[in-house]
């Protein structure tokens, strides 16, 4: 009993994890249809860029307390440096082209961001512990957990409530799957598409940088960070339906939950099982468990 | 039949490159040879190119013929490439046969994904898996050949030529497939698959058999990328390895058979060139690469060398 | 005449929508059969469940007197049985020669020909000729000669017809089942076109179903009319007498039989 109780608390702070990492992506791919490989860069951007402001932040004596909002302004500045530009200054010229094309050309995005990264921040490690230990610790059952892992609930939470209430409840909201639903006939109605676009792509990628700027206490941040995501949040994203927030929610929560067990009962086949879940659910439900993507199958 | 004139090229450079052996030095011979392997790689995601699906996880089949090769030498002690090779295609067919139920019931970004998955999960099991060295992979024996091992001078010789043959004889195959009917479907399925069904054929059987083929062909190339490097590990199946492939198919087109070879080569000396000028921005030098590619040359660099038909 | 395709009690509902009601229809071996109807009543539904595309919810058809319910569409192709489409559907990035060597690849293929043990040029079953020169056989009955070497995606909407309807034949088929082989088709054009598919179609041999909306094609060249609405046949008769049934007249031929009427009458008077 100890135990399960201490894999669902587990896998729902991963689960957390995951979907604030993974819901941006489906955004994107939802509103734009493109797969967004950059994804992982933001993440890490969003690792980086925290590391350095809070890092600084504290190094200069300013309220530990503040880092909080530090981390976040870290993920909101670094994302409004590259996300337009990128959009802008790349992306939409290539909208026309087929969706796998679109994939490839933002997998080039994501390496020379990679590089990018390097050059900037060069290739040693960074800490910053100070946000992570702050808040003290909590107990559940005879486990110990930081409280800072509550944060990563609480966002995740925020994240996907505040996103359900924006696209249900707000005129920008309805205007948005407007967008999603069909772009020519939203541009023919007189919706400014392209601004919808940019919106979108700088807030999804917001998404992924905050997920890495509240990652960074808790890790090494080093090069690389943001392979991994990629493959992650797919697979969130695949198993609860690409494109769909509620499916981005259910698929972090089952891809956490999995992981979770697989690391208390059988870590040897702790990478394995989350990508097995993946290839399960594309092979039975291939458009997910809600869904906007219709997988092109005979 | 064109292909046949750019095969008697692909023959008469790979002659000229076993004939050139003793007199290129050590790392260009190494070089020439990875292009080769990579070479098979690329072309077999060229065949599934054509029918127009991209696999983002090849590297699943170029990293099982690569430990197949090391598991023969480490735990049975065969050393010979040839037999390496067959055993790596073999193995890596065998896979994809299975595999290929799965798969060939899924287009564009999905089966992209799925494919990228599955050689995830191969390096997910392998990063973990002791007996195969985990992260740190294990050595391979010293190559032999029919029984004979070459010294430390002419062992890289002796590669080159068996990688070149292998490499011919498989080109000539696939080149010789796709002139029979299934072969030529591939265009087919990618412009009308309702068509194609109302004609008679079954897509997914063609796409099956395409699948198997292209596994069977990176399965040779990471054997012999194994050999060459006399060394194997878990990021052979990492997705960044499956983007390099990418790459040289992009870069290659799918016009010829002979293109992914000649990619593979450019790639080949791209990544030297770049990682001896500045190690720190391979990846952007690749990025830029492929982007500029993607925008400015859709067809592949073989377009460069005169259109087919006009559009 | 022998029966060679056999409907019977064919029903088919899409939710609430009921596509096909106690159809029934046999239908005679080198006859040629108009299907009419409005847009809606069933007779693409009809020869989707033909070819395979769609499973009746019950009934069954039988071909050569074979139940061929439960086959697919590429099985139905296999038997004997071709349909063309009524948005042309063609290889884009093809030739017009291209697409229809593809076509006879297949062809080939399934036959057991051809393949990569083989040598030589094989003969397409049914033509006895090598598939280069059975290409050449059927562009130039469609009169696609001099579109050879063009790309499909280039072709004018006529041609485009003409080669969807070309691909057809490759596998020599028993029983044709053409989907509005007129529709985008100029007036002045219709019948010239339909007068070289029925020449084409009937060299080779084949029973004949086509869709078609323009009343004066169906009568020429259909022996034979089954008037659809609202997922029935709710006429089965020579095109003089199906086409002038009160029913028909009312459901499906609208106003413009009317006006052939009135000339008739003017003309008469």
């Amino acid at each position: 009993m100890e135990q399960i109780l201490t894999v669902i608390v587990d896998g729902i702070i991963y689960s957390a994890w995951l979907f604030v990492a993974a819901v941006g992506l489906t955004l994107i791919y939802g509103v734009m249809k493109i797969v967004n490989l950059t994804h992982g860069s933001f993440y890490a951007l969003g690792a980086y860029a925290a590391a350095s402001f809070t890092g600084a932040w504290i190094a200069r004596g300013y309220p530990p307390m503040l880092s909080y909002a530090v981390l976040l302004a870290s993920a909101a500045i670094i994302t409004l440096v590259f996300a337009p530009l990128i959009e802008r200054g790349i992306l939409r010229f290539m909208y026309a082209k087929d969706e796998v094309v679109i994939m490839l050309i933002t997998y080039a995005l994501f390496l020379i961001l990679e590089d990018t990264i390097k050059l900037i921040w060069g290739v040693d490690p960074y800490f910053i512990a100070e946000p992570y230990g702050l808040l003290g610790s909590f107990e559940v059952g005879e486990m110990t957990y930081p409280t800072y892992n509550l944060i990563l609930v609480g966002i995740a939470v925020v994240a996907g409530g505040g996103l359900t209430l924006l696209l249900q409840g707000t005129r920008v909201g309805k205007l948005l799957r407007t967008v999603i639903h069909d772009p020519e006939v939203s541009r023919a109605m007189g919706i400014n598409v392209d601004r919808f676009y940019l919106i979108t792509f700088t807030f999804g990628s917001f998404l992924a940088a905050l997920g890495g700027a509240f990652t960074a206490p808790t890790v090494s941040v080093v090069p690389g960070l943001g392979v991994e995501i990629i493959v992650l949040s797919f697979a969130v994203i695949v198993i609860g339906g690409m494109g769909s927030l509620p499916g981005a929610a259910l698929g972090a929560l089952i891809v956490g939950l999995v992981r979770s067990a697989a690391i208390h009962y059988a870590p040897a086949v702790e990478l394995f099982v989350i990508y097995f879940v993946m290839a399960l659910v594309l092979a039975f439900r291939p458009r997910g468990l809600f869904s906007l993507a219709e997988p092109r199958k005979i | 039949m064109k292909g046949d004139r750019t095969l008697i090229i692909l023959g008469a450079v790979l002659l000229a490159l076993v004939g050139a052996g003793p007199l290129l030095p050590q790392w260009a011979m190494f070089i020439v040879t990875i292009a080769i392997a990579k070479g098979l790689v690329a072309l077999a995601l060229m065949l599934q190119l054509r029918a127009g699906l991209v696999s983002f996880g090849q590297a699943l089949y170029y990293c099982i013929g690569a430990y197949t090769a090391g598991s023969l030498g480490r735990f049975f002690g065969i050393s010979d490439m040839l037999l390496q090779m067959i055993t790596g295609a073999a193995v890596a067919a065998f896979v994809a046969f299975i595999l290929g139920f799965l798969l060939a019931r899924y287009r564009g970004i999905f089966y992209g994904l799925l494919s990228l998955a599955l050689s995830m999960i191969l390096y997910g099991l392998l990063v973990k898996s002791e007996a195969l060295g985990s992260t740190d992979g294990i050595n391979i024996l010293p190559s032999t050949v029919f029984g004979i091992r070459p010294d430390q001078g002419s062992v890289r010789h002796v590669v080159l030529i068996v990688g070149c043959a292998v490499a011919f004889l498989a080109t000539l195959l696939v080149n010789r497939y796709l002139g029979t009917p299934l072969g030529q479907l591939a265009a087919a399925i990618k412009d009308n698959e309702i068509r194609v069904e109302y004609m008679g054929a079954s897509v997914r059987e063609a796409i099956h058999v395409k699948y198997v083929i292209a596994a069977a062909l990176s399965g040779i190339g990471g054997a012999l990328a194994a050999t060459t490097v006399g060394h194997i590990d878990p990021d052979m199946a990492y997705w960044t390895t499956s983007g390099e492939f990418i790459f040289i198919t992009i870069l290659a087109g799918t016009r010829s058979v002979v293109a992914p070879f000649l990619g593979a080569m450019i790639f080949g000396i791209i990544h030297t060139v770049a990682f001896d000028i500045s190690p720190n921005t391979w990846q952007m030098t690749l990025g830029i690469a492929l982007l500029l590619v993607i925008v400015f040359l859709p067809e592949g660099l073989w377009s460069l060398f005169g259109r087919r038909k006009a559009a | 005449m022998a029966v060679v395709l056999d409907a019977r009690d064919l029903n088919k509902r899409f939710g609430a929508v009921t596509a096909a009601t106690n159809v029934n229809a046999a239908i005679e071996q080198d006859s040629v059969v108009g299907l009419i109807g409005t847009n809606g009543a069933g007779k693409t539904t009809f020869i989707n469940m033909i070819t395979g595309y769609i499973k009746p919810d019950t009934g069954s058809i039988h071909y050569q007197g074979r139940d061929i319910t439960a086959l697919s569409p590429r099985e139905v192709t296999r038997i004997g049985i071709c349909r063309s489409f009524q948005i042309p559907q063609l290889y884009s990035s093809l030739t017009v020669f291209e697409n229809m060597m593809v076509g006879l690849g297949v062809v080939l293929r399934n036959a057991g020909l051809g393949g990569f043990f083989s040598r030589g040029a094989p003969n397409v079953p049914g033509y006895d000729a090598p598939a280069e020169a059975v290409a050449e056989r059927i562009l130039q009955r469609f009169g696609l000669s001099d579109y050879r070497n063009k790309n499909a995606q280039v072709l004018p909407g006529g041609v485009r017809k003409l080669l969807d309807i070309a691909l057809t034949m490759v596998a020599k088929p028993t029983i044709l089942l053409l989907d509005e082989p007129t529709s985008g088709v100029s007036a002045e054009e219709k019948f010239g076109m339909m007068e070289m598919v029925m020449t084409a179609v009937k060299a080779e041999g084949a029973t004949v179903l086509f869709v078609e909306h323009d009343m004066e094609v169906v009568s020429r060249f259909a022996q034979r009319v089954l008037a659809f609405y609202d997922g029935r046949i709710i006429a089965d008769a020579a095109p003089e007498i199906a086409l002038t049934d009160p029913e028909v007249k009312r459901y499906v031929v609208g106003g413009e039989l009317h006006r052939m009427d009135e000339q008739q009458g003017a003309a008469n008077a």
